[in-house]
């Protein structure tokens, strides 16, 4: 139950009613929704991605190079458009069953935003493996580790130091990439804030509003990196703090 | 030196507002091309049944007129902000609009129509049968305002900012039906082959009015009277010929 004073504030506007604010809280689930996944199945492909970027053999890193040149060399808007319309006009693909996956925006946005993060986090990745210094894989070596063993005890932990923090820059753009869901048809935060500005025609209470909700999300984001950070760098901590 | 120019640039803000006193400046606000309201011919000049009353409108209203290519989600904005004076763009009377700017009496109303695939059976006037169909529309329109009150919970909404990307997705078979404005409808779905018009028309709202300030009350007095004139004069029914098969007129 609100408190009274917020209750008559509501009452007496006609923008923010019980009914608009239940529009932007379902926008604000299906932006956590499609942005949380996208970020994990990206972050998921990426890993394997960015060990395979590093392989000297062209014929496996080249791939892999031509995939990220594509996917942050365009973008994302047209990629979105790409898969969303161009999809559909694929003469009977609605007879198959991929129709049953391309036919809701849903879909259609997250692969957009998955193949799109997961290039970008890729080369965030193969960044911080290739600065692995040399002395720590020559101590692995001289200690015995084979090249599994230097990946995961060596040099992805220390990649995962090195790469957090442009990461965590990485899912705060997401975040904000992910308004342009809106327009397949999505209704995210964006889209509730179009729809409830297109009834009202008040542009500053809608966008605004919006923006606050997306200023409270990147607040979460921040606090829970800084944590993550805390967590992997500790040892750069001064002793004693 | 300095007196002399001042003296001159009053002497010439004298005579300029002396030779209009009687004549009001007035910017009207169009958004092309939303055929056949206002577009530009194939000399680029700006035309359409809006275009050419409110032309016969800035007549009888001895009014000096501009006209002025403004986006369709800076209209409202814009007239605010004071870079024009009226819209005459296809703008529905709504209570929500008129919160935020005066409308004159009506001039115009389209009917919004249904528009679906030739398999597509549905009785559109029966929500129960509209049951689980998907049904596009534009965002903001009158249409809109329509399904979202008589229909939200029955069918999936879903809401374009163009009437392209609506039809794209109409032909890719993401919705079973649309509702837009007939004379949209009528240009982009009808034209390509295996769709349909299903039922009837409906007349939806008050219909189209110019918008104005809401502090333009005098203004608004002056484009009412001439609308009625126009309206009973012929000269309007003259234009509504030129650019439209069926009746219009409000």
């Amino acid at each position: 139950m609100p408190p009274d004073f917020i209750a008559a504030w509501l009452n007496r506007n006609e923008i923010f009613t019980a009914m608009t604010i239940m529009e932007y809280w379902d926008g604000m689930v299906t932006t956590v929704q499609l942005v949380f996944l996208c970020l994990i199945i990206g972050l998921a492909f990426a890993v394997p991605l960015a060990i395979l970027r590093t392989v000297k053999n062209p014929f496996v890193s080249g791939p892999v190079w031509l995939y990220t040149y594509i996917f942050r060399g365009t973008p994302l808007l047209i990629q979105l458009y790409i898969i969303y319309y161009g999809v559909a006009q694929i003469p009977g693909i609605q007879e198959t069953f991929w129709w049953e996956i391309f036919r809701e925006p849903f879909y259609p946005a997250l692969l957009a935003f998955t193949l799109n993060t997961c290039a970008y986090t890729t080369e965030i990745i193969r960044g911080a493996i290739i600065s692995t210094p040399h002395g720590e894989i020559e101590a692995a070596k001289a200690y015995g580790m084979n090249w599994i063993m230097r990946m995961r005890r060596i040099v992805l932990p220390s990649a995962a130091r090195r790469a957090v923090q442009a990461y965590s820059n990485e899912v705060i753009f997401m975040l904000h990439s992910s308004a342009i869901a809106s327009v397949v048809t999505i209704v995210d935060l964006t889209g509730a804030a179009r729809n409830i500005y297109s009834r009202f025609y008040a542009p500053f209470d809608a966008f605004i509003f919006v923006a606050l909700c997306y200023m409270v999300l990147t607040f979460i984001l921040v606090f829970v990196f800084r944590k993550i950070e805390n967590h992997l760098l500790r040892h750069q901590r001064p002793v004693g703090s | 030196m300095k007196k002399l120019m001042i003296a001159a640039s009053c002497a010439l803000a004298m005579l300029t507002s002396g030779a209009h006193a009687d004549e009001r400046n007035l910017r009207i606000a169009f958004d092309v091309p939303y055929e056949p309201f206002e577009y530009k011919d194939e000399n680029g000049d700006l035309t359409g049944f809006e275009v050419d009353l409110a032309a016969a409108m800035c007549e009888e209203m001895k009014a000096d007129c501009e006209f002025v290519i403004q986006a369709w989600d800076g209209m409202i904005p814009g007239l605010l902000a004071r870079k024009f004076d009226l819209i005459m763009s296809s703008m529905s009377i709504t209570p929500e609009r008129a919160e935020r700017v005066l409308f004159s009496e009506p001039y115009y109303n389209t009917p919004g129509g249904w528009f679906g695939p030739d398999s597509f059976n549905a009785d559109v006037t029966d929500v129960s049968a509209m049951k689980g169909k998907t049904v596009g529309v534009q965002r903001g329109t009158t249409m809109d305002t329509f399904v979202t009150e008589e229909m939200s919970g029955v069918v999936t909404i879903k809401r374009y900012t163009t009437a392209d990307d609506m039809v794209l997705d109409l032909e890719g078979q993401r919705l079973d039906v649309v509702f837009v404005d007939y004379p949209v409808g009528e240009q982009t779905v009808l034209s390509k082959d295996g769709f349909k018009e299903v039922g009837e028309a409906v007349k939806l709202g008050e219909g189209v009015g110019v918008a104005m300030r809401k502090r333009d009350k005098d203004v608004a007095e002056e484009v009412n009277k001439a609308l009625r004139k126009l309206k009973e004069d012929g000269t309007y029914d003259a234009i509504m010929k030129k650019y439209f098969a069926y009746d219009v007129k409000v």
